[in-house]
């Protein structure tokens, strides 16, 4: 199944994509979709366990995603 | 009714009390958020906003909805600018109406902390020395 990674602010930034479209095996997690970025540049900026959305909804790294969802990694917000 | 968005262009408070105006409320209170000229110490020249659209827009308007829920405001409004904005201009406007004061004003600090705890948006302070630095980015919890 294909999940979309949506990154924004500094993560964006240290990645050098704002989008990642990864390929996962079934019954992945949020968790297993940071791991899955592992190898890409940028990824030692993430924390463990970033704080996440699947589908603008925020999730914990145990959320099973699906195929076609889109997993936004969030970094700290500063909104106002 | 509560309506939420992110916003590009200057925000126009008389057309958000205007929006909020119900003949059965009679407090409308209203939170700015502005660029000030400073922050932690360091001279700021103006803070390049980004967010998650659509995730930003549907967390605002649970906020909304949680206040509604909460303190029974009849109309609530929050748009959030994003862009490159200068000292000095409107980030975010909170507009909430309310049969009476007090609960109104309660309503506007809660939906104005919830959004600033909540909503996907960040900020990229430029500095008078030319540096620039994510707000809050060392700040994982």
């Amino acid at each position: 199944m294909t999940v979309t990674v949506r990154l924004f602010a500094v993560y964006a930034e240290k990645f050098g994509k704002s989008q990642i479209d990864l390929e996962m095996v079934g019954d992945a997690t949020v968790a297993d979709v940071v791991s899955a970025l592992s190898g890409y540049d940028g990824a030692s900026s993430l924390p463990p366990s970033p704080l996440a959305a699947v589908n603008c909804v925020y999730a914990t790294p145990l959320t099973r995603v699906n195929d076609g969802d889109e997993v936004a990694l969030i970094p700290p917000v500063a909104g106002g | 009714m509560n309506r939420a968005a992110i916003v590009t262009g200057p925000l126009d408070v008389n057309r958000l009390t205007r929006e909020t105006t119900l003949d059965s409320c009679g407090a409308i209170a209203v939170f700015l958020g502005i660029v000030r000229a400073a922050n932690d110490g360091r001279a700021v020249t103006g803070i390049e906003y980004s967010s998650y659209d659509a995730m930003a827009q549907r967390e605002m308007t649970t906020i909304l909805d949680e206040a509604t829920e909460r303190f029974g405001i009849e109309a609530g409004v929050i748009e959030h600018r994003i862009g490159e904005l200068a000292v000095g201009d409107a980030s975010i406007a909170v507009v909430v109406a309310h049969a009476h004061r007090g609960h109104a004003m309660d309503a506007l600090r809660y939906v104005i902390d919830e959004t600033k705890k909540r909503a996907p948006v960040w900020k990229l302070e430029h500095y008078v020395d030319g540096t620039r630095e994510w707000v809050n980015a060392g700040s994982h919890a």
